[in-house]
């Protein structure tokens, strides 16, 4: 079976990701996937590139742990997280999250916790540079309050 | 007993990617981390009081009231900002 996690500069493709989840599981019904990419502008501003920086290791510790809770949590058959680091351009992906189901509803929702849990749980940090230079990025609460709403305290940006 | 501490993002720029440290056994992490705003005034700044620092010792998030284990990895770094 292919690993549940790939941290990595290299970029991935939708098609070929979502493919492998299913392969050879006709207990599948659905797929639901969210892609993150970099966007042009923040804060007003216009960025010219955006840098991220994981502690490997712990990073996919921690995300394996996200996807085996998610496994108690939802009714999935499968999981797979693809998260870049490195420098990114605006545009480029940054974050793959797919999951497979019997039914779309347990698919959507453990789509949506993990994505909740990594913003907040996951050790990575973004770095932003642009005509003002370079600036890392600040945590936000809504993000701990988007995981609140699964039971789960966060403080992360408190 | 020793520890080796690392930082990420804007405390591994200001501070270094890791330094070893000695400390008394049976400190906290908090401890630790007086220690560390002891040892300059660079680490005084990044590591204040009131600053956002998160931690994790042998690559588990933790709290500062964890006891320190000898021989342990101990991270600090400002909150994360993945996804």
């Amino acid at each position: 079976m292919r690993e549940r996690v790939s941290v990595r500069p290299a970029d991935f493709d939708l098609s070929e990701e979502v493919a492998a989840l299913r392969a050879h599981d006709g207990g599948v019904g659905a797929v639901v996937a969210f892609v993150g990419t970099v966007r042009d502008h923040s804060g007003g501003q216009s960025l010219r590139a955006m840098e991220l920086e994981h502690y490997p290791g712990m990073t996919e510790a921690a995300i394996e742990a996200m996807i085996d809770e998610a496994c108690k949590r939802f009714d999935i058959r499968g999981a797979r997280v693809v998260h870049r680091v490195g420098v990114l351009q605006p545009c480029d992906q940054i974050v793959l999250v797919a999951v497979s189901s019997a039914h779309r509803g347990q698919a959507f929702q453990a789509c949506e916790f993990l994505m909740d849990y990594l913003k907040t749980q996951a050790p990575f940090w973004k770095k932003e540079s642009g005509a003002q230079g370079s600036r890392w990025v600040d945590a936000r609460s809504s993000d701990d309050a988007a995981l609140e709403r699964w039971g789960l305290r966060s403080a992360n940006a408190a | 007993m020793k520890v080796q501490v690392r930082y990420f993002a804007s405390l591994r720029e200001a501070l270094g990617a890791q330094q070893a440290i000695d400390m008394p056994v049976g400190s906290t992490l908090s401890e630790l981390r007086d220690a560390l705003i002891a040892s300059s005034p660079k680490h005084a700044e990044l590591l204040a009081r009131g600053r956002a620092v998160r931690c994790a010792q042998d690559q588990r998030m933790c709290g500062e009231d964890t006891l320190l284990v000898d021989g342990a990895e101990v991270a600090f770094f400002p909150p994360v900002t993945g996804g």
